[in-house]
């Protein structure tokens, strides 16, 4: 998947990957996509839930060599 | 309706509030960290100070605010600031704490510190509770300045009926 953007977390834990996407996220425009690259795997419950109660959209998680590589993208407004 | 209608028509929309009794190391990072956790997610976030919690937002070094003789005593054997927050388990004399700051350190972890800057970068309100303050003859001089708001206990039941998560730490 291709993004806009991109926040590396890896090696950060809770709830750093959290802040950090919420600042990065300010830096897109609408409709782009950030991906948020980290290594706890709390991220795989955490990120959709963040994307439940911010508004921006889940596109998805990719596993690679022990890496989630996370796509939200921003909401429109 | 009038201003204060309104402010709490918005509060209710999505609030968090926490009530930090505990003036311990451990307890205290979960707080900031929930903390800093529900800001990011676009919550408004309340910090609610009281009793040993008080010590978490305490500076190093007191304002020197005036004091009768048992208040003096127990300054002197419950001193502030983050520096000197124990951990409530396996503590042993500060060697488990320092154990446990390695470790965080290790594991790039936001020390206490560092997390009450970030819940402050973050919009998050820090309230002390008065009525605390009295007791242990504080004032307002006695805090980190992130501190803004000096309030009782109908501050935060106000802006706790108002919430959707309401913590006692």
């Amino acid at each position: 998947m291709e993004a806009d953007r991109t926040v590396d977390c890896v090696g950060l834990y809770c709830p750093m990957p959290i802040v950090k996407t919420s600042q990065e996220i300010k830096e897109l425009k609408d409709g782009e996509v950030l991906e948020i690259v980290a290594d706890d795997p709390g991220i795989r419950s955490d990120m959709p839930a963040w994307c439940a109660k911010t508004g921006h959209e889940f596109l998805g998680i990719e596993e690679r060599d022990g890496e989630y590589h996370v796509f939200v993208r921003k909401k429109e407004g | 309706m009038g201003k204060q209608g309104e402010n709490s028509a918005q509060e209710r929309r999505d609030s968090a509030t926490i009530v930090v009794f505990s003036g311990e190391l451990d307890r205290a990072l979960a707080a900031f960290n929930i903390a800093t956790t529900a800001a990011s997610m676009g919550m408004e976030v309340t910090m609610f100070f009281t009793f040993w919690g008080l010590n978490v937002v305490r500076r190093e070094r007191g304002g020197g605010g005036r004091k009768t003789a048992l208040q003096r005593m127990l300054g002197l054997m419950n001193r502030g600031g983050t520096r000197r927050l124990r951990l409530s388990r396996l503590n042993m004399m500060g060697g488990g704490r320092a154990a446990m700051k390695r470790l965080m350190r290790q594991f790039r972890m936001p020390s206490l510190e560092e997390m009450i800057a970030m819940a402050r970068d973050l919009g998050v309100r820090f309230i002390a509770c008065t009525t605390s303050m009295a007791l242990m003859g504080l004032t307002e001089d006695d805090f980190i300045p992130e501190v803004e708001d000096f309030a009782g206990a109908a501050t935060y039941v106000e802006r706790a009926s108002n919430s959707s998560i309401n913590l006692f730490i």
